[in-house]
């Protein structure tokens, strides 16, 4: 290198200086319509935000305020009555409730699992059955949960099934009106399992179905079981098809699944309390509501815990 | 190196005059053409490939050597739209036979693939998959100990079996798969440029190790590596990329197939000596 020798020497120091003063002037303060601009723009974006969370937090502000003087034992533990809103609780609405969604369970996990294997793994995706097929589930999964509620009445209760205004009907019900989100949870999950696995696992000799038993499906699990939790947090949440499918506001025996005197859940019962004129039974309401949403933040947050914990990076 | 020439059987221009037959054969390739949705990816590949033998198969890239590679125990089937054409015989048998099942062909023909993929599972439970598979429940312990030893890992790993495997580096990864691989007790190894992902001391280990397995496996292997090709392999197939009039098709054609030693050091088409000596590829 001779660059900096030589003749060449003072006219190479000029050149260097000038990029120098380039660079600094470069480097300096942005214009200030940038400036204005970006703070503009990144405020906006954090108003959406507050917005979201405004309203939960107003929801967590009302329902604390306004039903926090009666949480309790009795709140869990008694039955609803019209006459004695101090004695009055939810008891016959949370057994109805963890009846309901552990019949969900039950039918959703094999269902739902078996569905997105069938999809992921053995469908041939040329075929355009398999797309039709792919294209409803997404479907289904914003269908309206009132329709769902019709189905159940016309073909679970009644109809083909014919199970009467019973609490597995509206179980089944609940499970019809989740299925599609699990599917699509659990197709995600399988998907996520790279094919090298699948191959490494064949190239041993395995069969299909040794390698999704035993590679692909454990490979999956969290992320199934992430979905079917946050499915069933929507199913525990959900009123409108159980109005329909034979879920009784006011039950005060606790309910069975295929006893025929009617059954009840929290969602329900909250409603048949806030629609009374008395301020003690919509003091109830709001417990209900608290009750409600504990178990909905603590389901979520578990099938978040699950999903970081267990979750496989490839 | 023992020195004999194999027979080939790529072009009549290119066949030997005294040609000594292979000890034992244990694939006869015979026209296979490979086609995915109809389109041809090889095309009229004829060679016999030796039992106990390393043998190599190069060429550039796209010209089809890992797609002959998966025909040799039907991993393509995988592929629906995949075809083989033409006759494949495994120790005589014909591999693409009605009654063939390519489950049971995968347990006799095992794959080294190009990318580590070990199983989200333990080092142990990695390789005791395989026999596990097989339905075999004791003596899993002396299995695994057994392959690990034969893939030259167990040194490394033998206090921490219980270990999720990816805790592994990647030549040792690499090298799991190959105890995985030959826990089955496999009659041949496939393997697929089983050392493009790793570093140059790892791939030296795993060389070691295939002029060892020799000894009980017949190897085939995929290489881009003309080196590697050199150092490990008896028999060395140079393919190249075919394309037809209108250049719009293109396909893998074997061009030169012959004792490691010839085809790098005398080799008798020159497309051959320009690839193996550097100047094209």
């Amino acid at each position: 290198m001779t660059a900096f020798g030589g003749a060449e020497a003072p006219r190479n120091r000029l050149a260097v200086a000038g990029a120098r003063a380039t660079t600094a002037a470069m480097l300096r303060d942005q214009p200030r319509g940038d400036v204005v601009r970006n703070a503009i723009f990144a405020g906006l974006l954090l108003l959406a935000v507050l917005i979201a969370l405004a309203g939960l937090l107003a929801l967590l502000l009302q329902a604390f305020t306004k039903g926090s003087s009666v949480l309790g034992p009795d709140l869990v533990n008694n039955p609803p009555s019209t006459a004695f809103p101090d004695k009055a609780g939810y008891r016959p609405a949370i057994i109805g409730s963890l009846q309901l969604i552990a019949g969900v369970i039950l039918f959703v996990v094999p269902v739902g699992v078996g569905a997105a294997l069938y999809l992921e793994e053995y469908a041939d995706k040329s075929r355009w059955w398999n797309t039709l097929i792919e294209v409803n589930i997404q479907n289904l999964a914003a269908v309206p949960s009132i329709i769902y509620g019709i189905l159940g009445l016309a073909f679970i209760v009644r109809g083909p099934l014919d199970l009467g205004f019973i609490l597995a009907a509206g179980s089944l019900t609940l499970a019809l009106l989740v299925l599609p989100m699990v599917i699509i949870a659990a197709r995600e999950a399988i998907r996520a399992v790279p094919d090298s696995i699948r191959q490494g696992s064949l190239a041993l000799g395995a069969t299909q179905w040794q390698t999704i038993r035993r590679q692909v499906l454990p490979a999956a699990i969290p992320g199934i079981a992430t979905g079917v939790i946050l499915a069933v947090s929507r199913a525990l949440g959900e009123t409108a098809p159980l109005l329909l499918v034979g879920a009784t506001v006011f039950v005060t025996f606790d309910p069975t699944p295929f006893g025929t005197d009617g059954y009840s859940a929290m969602p329900v019962q909250i409603f048949n309390y806030a629609v009374r004129p008395q301020e003690e039974f919509q003091t109830l309401a709001f417990a209900g509501i608290i009750v409600m949403l504990v178990v909905l933040l603590a389901m979520n947050s578990f099938a978040i815990w699950l999903r970081n914990r267990y979750e496989q990076r490839w | 190196m023992t020195e004999q020439t194999p027979k080939i059987s790529v072009r009549p221009e290119f066949r030997q005059a005294a040609v000594p037959q292979m000890k034992e054969k244990v694939f006869e390739l015979k026209g296979i053409d490979v086609l995915y949705s109809g389109v041809a990816a090889v095309r009229d590949i004829s060679m016999e490939i030796g039992r106990k033998d390393v043998t190599a198969l190069i060429g550039p890239s796209g010209c089809g050597k890992s797609t002959l590679l998966r025909c040799l125990n039907r991993m393509n089937d995988l592929i629906p739209a995949a075809e083989v054409q033409g006759e494949l015989l495994y120790h005589g048998e014909d591999l693409y036979g009605p009654n063939v099942d390519p489950v049971q062909v995968r347990k006799l023909i095992g794959m080294v693939f190009q990318k580590p993929n070990p199983f989200p599972k333990s080092i142990y439970d990695n390789v005791a998959f395989g026999p596990r598979v097989l339905g075999r429940k004791d003596g899993l312990d002396e299995v695994v100990e057994k392959a690990l030893r034969g893939a030259a890992l167990w040194d490394e790993v033998k206090d921490r079996l219980r270990d999720n495997a990816f805790s592994l580096s990647g030549g040792q990864q690499q090298r799991l798969c190959i105890a995985r691989c030959i826990a089955v007790e496999p009659d041949v190894i496939l393997m697929d440029e089983p050392c493009s992902a790793l570093d140059p001391i790892s791939t030296g280990k795993i060389e070691d190790l295939m002029i060892e397995l020799k000894e009980r496996f017949s190897i085939v292997i995929v290489t881009h590596n003309m080196q590697q090709a050199a150092r490990v392999s008896d028999r060395t197939a140079f393919l190249m990329v075919e394309l037809d009039a209108e250049e719009h098709n293109r396909w893998g054609r074997l061009v030169e197939y012959d004792a490691t030693e010839k085809i790098f050091t005398n080799p008798a088409d020159k497309r051959t000596e320009d690839y193996v000596s550097g100047k094209v590829g």
